[in-house]
């Protein structure tokens, strides 16, 4: 938690956020609002962070991926999958990044608009969309792939894929995401609390595309014969 | 068409459900000709199996006609008579191509619910629970049958249902805990339980080359058609000290190899033995000490690849 205004702001805040607590209290209708209005300004004096100010200062380092990524900020997960299949076959299949979305589930849509740039949508939590451009900044078959978001992205993003042919056969598909949560880590831990956990995404997608590879099809049951359903299996059940 | 449907404990009903159909390039339609209740659907009717909803279709060994093939199945045609063994393997993943169907990774759409609980998944099966898969079992006058290009066998016209029906699950349970005691020339095998799996343990183990079968129950039915498999010697326990008993059959050097076939709720619960086969168990810290969930069922079958002292009982 690093100070992101004045000295003087935060005395500020904490005068103001007080007279908010003390006005609002006489008003029986406003004291709920009043009440959380007033402690945000508190706490904000206190702690001398902003996170209007902290969210503004992440948007304006979007557009340069290596600053919005570097250091403690932007959230990494990694995974790795073992298909077998051969290593050509397998970067051949991951190159067709408009294919993805056919067994990917956390990506809508991946529009080519060009060799090595690409437009991506992707479903983010609550059902809301974020977008980018993506560039290939690294293509080397059949072993490594890696792109980045370019300027204007809604989530500053970075990825790499490594692919590893393995001497028993088969290929090891290592990825490396990046990417800056939209609402900051906060954010990012409150989705997971609501089940959508991106490393657990990731997994399932790798999972799928491996399916996919293998089995040249993704399994499924038919949920549909049997009688009655419970919630859980109408909802969490069908996730996967 | 008419399906067993689960509803609960002891809650099991004949219902009218829709038919089944095609999903993927690579099912068949099977109208079942006929289907067997196994062991381990007690473990679903006695509520021990965690993610079944209600609804959902029972069964998991059985046979019947193909009538309906996928685009992807060229080896089945309708008319076949297959037996469709339980486990569903894709039969390209590492696993299947080491003939290790019941760990496909590909066969389980909800594969992440059993890593959450046991840390890895193995195959989907049919009628099991969701956490197998949630697939529509096979008590039902038709199933759909998912890689249906590698798990059914085609049965020749020649060999009745009753002949093959087996071979979908309780044969093969039996013959890998037989196949798993190594038996050598001259070995003998003891055999604890002499129900339906204990029975195929004991002829399998026969058939592996063992020299004599000492086989263990109290039903006196079923110590008569396990000593009719011949080469067999029966200890009674409620008659009998099954130690004693081993050791005065075995010249005092004790059975080669022990397969237990007890089925779990079988179990002497809440006797004195049982308490202290508990304490030891837990005393060696043997991982396979859980209380019962759904793992304990593919231990207990070996279908894990586990050695054979590890087939030995497992306590509620």
């Amino acid at each position: 938690m690093h100070q992101n205004i004045s000295d003087l702001e935060r005395l500020a805040s904490v005068i103001s956020g007080g007279a908010v607590i003390a006005l609002s209290a006489r008003q029986p209708r406003r004291r709920l609002a009043g009440l959380a209005m007033g402690t945000g300004l508190v706490l904000r004096g206190v702690t001398g962070r902003c996170p209007v100010t902290a969210l503004r200062q992440q948007w304006r380092m979007r557009d340069d991926t290596r600053k919005a990524l570097g250091g403690p900020r932007g959230i990494r997960l990694e995974a790795s999958v073992t298909i077998a299949r051969p290593v050509e076959e397998v970067f051949e299949r991951f190159r067709r990044f408009d294919d993805l979305p056919n067994f990917m589930r956390a990506i809508e849509r991946v529009d080519l608009s060009g060799e090595r740039q690409s437009h991506w949508v992707i479903r983010a939590p609550a059902g809301l969309k974020v977008e980018w451009d993506a560039a290939i900044i690294n293509d080397e078959p059949p072993t490594r792939l890696a792109w980045r978001s370019l300027p204007g992205a809604d989530v500053a993003s970075a990825g790499s894929v490594r692919f590893q042919a393995l001497p028993r056969g088969g290929t090891a598909v290592h990825v490396l995401l990046q990417y800056e949560p939209p609402f900051g880590k906060t954010g990012a831990s409150l989705a997971s609390l609501l089940g959508h956990s991106p490393a657990a995404l990731l997994r399932e997608d790798l999972r799928r595309f491996k399916q996919v590879m293998e089995a040249g099809e993704i399994p499924r049951a038919d949920h549909r014969a049997g009688g009655a359903r419970t919630w859980f299996f109408n909802t969490i059940g069908a996730r996967a | 068409m008419k399906a067993v449907c689960w509803y609960g404990r002891e809650d099991v009903r004949v219902e009218h459900v829709p038919d089944p159909h095609i999903l993927n390039p690579r099912d068949a339609i099977i109208k079942v000709t006929a289907t067997a209740i196994c062991g381990s659907d007690l473990h679903l009717y006695d509520g021990f199996i965690p993610t079944m909803a209600k609804g959902d279709i029972l069964g998991h060994e059985f046979m019947g006609e193909v009538v309906e093939v996928g685009a992807a199945v060229t080896n089945l045609r309708p008319g076949d008579r297959v037996v469709v063994p339980f486990t569903i393997a894709c039969g390209r993943c590492q696993a299947c191509t080491a003939e290790l169907w019941a760990l496909c990774d590909n066969s389980n759409p909800n594969a992440w619910m059993l890593e959450k609980l046991y840390g890895y998944s193995g195959s989907g099966l049919f009628g099991y629970s969701h956490l197998y898969g949630g697939y529509p079992g096979g008590q039902a006058e038709y199933v759909r049958v998912p890689f249906a290009d590698i798990g059914p066998l085609k049965i020749p016209s020649t060999l009745a249902d009753e002949q093959v029906l087996f071979l979908s699950d309780i044969l093969p349970t039996g013959y890998m805990a037989a196949e798993q005691c190594q038996i050598t020339r001259g070995a003998v095998v003891a055999v604890w339980g002499c129900g339906p799996v204990g029975q195929f343990a004991i002829r399998s183990a026969l058939l592996l080359g063992a020299d004599r079968v000492i086989a263990i129950d109290r039903i006196p039915e079923r110590l008569a058609l396990a000593a009719s498999a011949g080469h067999v010697d029966v200890i009674d326990f409620a008659a009998e000290d099954v130690g004693q008993r081993l050791r005065m059959l075995t010249d005092g050097r004790g059975p080669d190899a022990c397969i237990d076939a007890v089925g779990l709720e079988a179990h002497a619960h809440g006797s004195i033995g049982a308490a202290y086969d508990d304490l030891k168990t837990r005393a060696h810290g043997d991982r396979s000490a859980r209380r019962p969930a759904a793992g304990d069922l593919s231990l207990r079958q070996g279908r894990h690849g586990v050695d054979s002292r590890r087939l030995r009982r497992l306590p509620r």
